[in-house]
């Protein structure tokens, strides 16, 4: 009996946690904006998701010769959060595309899960906008699925309450602030996210957005919070793990300049929205942050 | 009411219900008791008998004249056979004096009650405990009566005394607290009065409340001394986050809790103590918890030093079939054992864990995705991701830079890592090269 026992350094227990269980949170969390996206634009939204999904799982699959096309369950996240960053009737290529950049450009050259230092569903969505900025703007509005422009481009306001459930023209998963706090929600209390990034985040936004944006006004931040990709960048593309900082303070740093960056670019820059050249620039940042900002540890002693 | 508690750690499951409720049984005494000469931190022991000696109970047989070493005894009556290595728990095998037992359990005339305990000095009591052979029995076993010892321009302020058990399924503890109060009270007085320590704290965590209640009962009219509840989690019970979170002090990086006026002692050594002055007995015995899936009847057991680990498992009714792993402590600091013949109970055994291959995992490692779990859970907030990766790029220097040597290895980092990487083992091996590299230095 005593050749099978295993001798390995402690700790002998590990919590249930995995990858793939975490990626399957973040799924899970991804739902309800999926849904709000299925609900406001449609069949067309339903198979933009599919599509963006399975190529990217697929790229992955290819990539690592895994006969497991799901994996860990992080090239369908990118898939999925790519999807939501796009306009609700893309032609099928520009998702294949877009996915197969993300999990390639965006992640593998680096080496795969963990190494990329971009954000790879937003390396995707940049390559798209650079290339294809016609197929990138071609706005619906909800329901009807009448072509129009963002809020963020057009003059006339949508109503706050519009703007909170989703019923507003925009990227597909952008829209619905309601289906993604749900979700936040739900990472949060499985602890894959905390507070830190996404509240510096929207916080940095909304008092920009209420100082600068033609005068002191409140709504006006309210709006810049609740419009575009802010709310999806905020809890699902800044937190990313792999590309956000590890130290709490760095994590304050990251979401700050993610929002000061999104609201230089709405505000000034030749784009009407900026979140995601502002996450990818703070993702530069990430290893920069995260060693000027290393924890006190327990007992350091006063230099 | 808010519970005192400290910055990180985890929840781990605690299965200790199996022998939380079990009172401490006597383990038979073994037919033959193998006295190691190293149980503890420091110089081991030289052997004062040689084969063929007929011992005593509770005789001196081992010693040394190193300052930080703790003195051995016979646990038994009976000859000695042979004086030769024996397996240990770190995995080294140790000299060791083999006891044939002649079940007469008769005490050495060395071991005697001293009626005036309570009007000794503190350097008599002091040397009562170096001669009792008294270490830390929470495992890291360094010899009680230097710990007693502090430097003189070193003032204790506070001797704590470390009831938290936060180590999942060990109940050895929690069992001393239920079924001996008064004898830890007495410890913890007797600790005072050596290092002069105006103040004494008992600290228990809030998933004892029975052991909470005796403490409190048995430290009623104690003007100085408080029971203190922890909120239960892992490591509640390290000695740097027990003294941050009851006095509020923090043990300078490199430094000894004496240092910030601290001294802490776990509760089973301050039975030991109290054993010592009172009846005048040396270290002999302990509880050990033995529990897990692994074996058949889980028990906390009164065991003699020096009783191989086999012969308790066989009281215990023996491993299950489907045993894959025996640890010698608990599962988040203990030591793996590659088997259990010639491994004797030592001082600082404080429970045989068995597990069987449904907690037993062997997992791939994956690459880090930087959720940062680890650094939310480090107690001494240190980086264990990056320390990680430099040990597996070789890049010790920068182990250092992210702390390495501040590591407590508790083991939360490992513990709650999704990717399953080592990261307490990656960075005791940092702490390896860089000692090294520091001796080399030299």
């Amino acid at each position: 009996m005593e050749n099978k026992l295993i001798v390995s350094s402690s700790p002998h227990i590990k919590s249930p946690e995995s990858i793939k269980s975490v990626m399957s949170d973040v799924l899970v969390a991804l739902f309800p904006a999926v849904l709000a996206a299925v609900i406001f634009f449609g069949l067309p939204a339903l198979i933009t998701i599919l599509v963006c999904t399975l190529a990217a799982m697929l790229t992955e699959a290819i990539i690592l010769r895994n006969k497991n096309i799901f994996g860990d369950g992080s090239a369908a996240v990118t898939g999925v959060i790519l999807a939501l960053t796009l306009p609700p009737n893309p032609p099928w290529w520009l998702c294949v595309v877009g996915s197969v950049a993300a999990i390639t450009i965006g992640k593998h050259v680096f080496g795969g899960i963990g190494n990329n230092i971009f954000n790879p569903a937003l390396v995707g969505r940049a390559l798209l906008l650079v290339s294809w900025a016609g197929h990138m703007t071609n706005w619906l509005t909800p329901v009807e699925l009448t072509a129009t422009a963002t809020p963020l481009a057009s003059s006339s306001h949508p109503g706050f309450f519009n703007l909170f459930v989703g019923a507003v023209p925009g990227s597909l998963g952008e829209t619905s602030a309601l289906a993604l706090l749900l979700g936040a929600a739900w990472l949060f209390y499985k602890g894959h996210i905390s507070w830190r990034i996404p509240c510096t985040f929207l916080a940095a936004v909304f008092v920009m957005g209420s100082l600068l944006d033609g005068g002191f006004s409140l709504s006006q931040g309210l709006f810049h919070v609740l419009a575009g990709g802010v709310m999806l960048g905020a809890f699902f593309m800044a937190t990313d793990m792999v590309t956000s900082p590890v130290t709490p303070r760095g994590q304050l740093i990251f979401g700050l300049g993610c929002g000061v960056m999104t609201m230089l670019v709405r505000l000034y820059g030749a784009y009407p929205e900026g979140v995601t050249f502002a996450i990818l620039l703070m993702n530069a940042l990430v290893p920069l942050i995260d060693n000027m900002t290393l924890p006190r540890k327990y007992g350091e002693v006063a230099k | 009411m808010s519970l005192k508690t400290f910055k990180g750690g985890v929840h781990p499951g605690y299965h200790k219900s199996a022998t939380e409720q079990k009172p401490v049984v006597p383990a038979k005494p073994p037919a033959v008791a193998i006295i190691p000469l190293s149980q503890h931190i420091g110089a081991p022991c030289e052997p004062l008998v040689a084969v063929g000696d007929e011992v005593k109970m509770g005789q001196k047989i081992g010693d040394s004249k190193g300052f930080v070493s703790a003195p051995v005894h016979a646990s038994v009556s009976g000859k000695v056979t042979k004086i030769a290595k024996c397996n240990s728990a770190l995995g080294r095998p140790v000299d060791a004096v083999f006891i044939e037992n002649d079940y007469q359990d008769t005490w050495h005339e060395s071991v005697q009650p001293h009626p005036d305990w309570e009007n000794l000095t503190a350097d008599e009591l002091k040397k009562i405990v170096r001669e009792a052979g008294i270490v830390g029995m929470g495992g890291a076993t360094f010899p009680t009566h230097v710990k007693l010892s502090p430097p003189a321009d070193q003032k204790i302020d506070y001797v704590l005394v470390n009831g938290a058990e936060c180590e999942p399924y060990l109940t050895a503890d929690h069992r001393a607290m239920l079924e001996r109060p008064e004898d830890i009270v007495c410890g913890l007085k007797l600790a005072m009065k050596i290092v002069a320590a105006p103040k004494g704290f008992i600290a228990i965590e809030d998933n004892k409340p029975d052991a909470i209640e005796a403490l409190q009962k048995a430290v009623a009219g104690e003007e100085n001394i408080e029971v203190a509840v922890l909120h239960t989690k892992y490591p509640q019970g390290a000695e740097k986050q027990l003294i941050k979170v009851l006095t509020g002090r923090e043990v300078p990086s490199g430094g000894l809790p004496a240092a910030v006026g601290c001294l802490v002692q776990n509760a089973g050594t301050c039975i030991a103590i109290a054993n010592a002055v009172r009846k005048g007995l040396p270290l002999i015995e302990r509880i050990v918890t033995i529990t897990g899936s692994g074996i058949k009847e889980p028990q906390n057991m009164l065991v003699r030093v020096g009783t191989p680990v086999a012969e308790v498992v066989e009281q215990c009714g023996g491993f299950t079939a489907n045993l894959r792993k025996v640890i010698i402590g608990g599962p988040m600091m203990g030591l793996a054992q590659p088997g259990v013949a010639d491994l004797p109970v030592t001082k600082g055994t404080s429970g045989i864990l068995c597990l069987t291959d449904k907690e037993v995992t062997i997992d791939e490692i994956h690459p880090c995705i930087r959720c940062g779990k680890c650094v939310d859970v480090c107690p001494v907030s240190i980086m264990p991701l990056f320390i990680g990766s430099s040990v597996e790029q070789g890049l010790y220097d920068r182990a250092e830079k992210y702390n390495a040597l501040d590591c407590i290895e508790c083991g939360c980092c490992s513990y709650i890592c999704p990717a399953k990487r080592p990261l307490t083992q990656w960075i005791r091996m940092a702490k390896g090269e860089i000692a090294a590299k520091k001796a080399a230095a030299k």
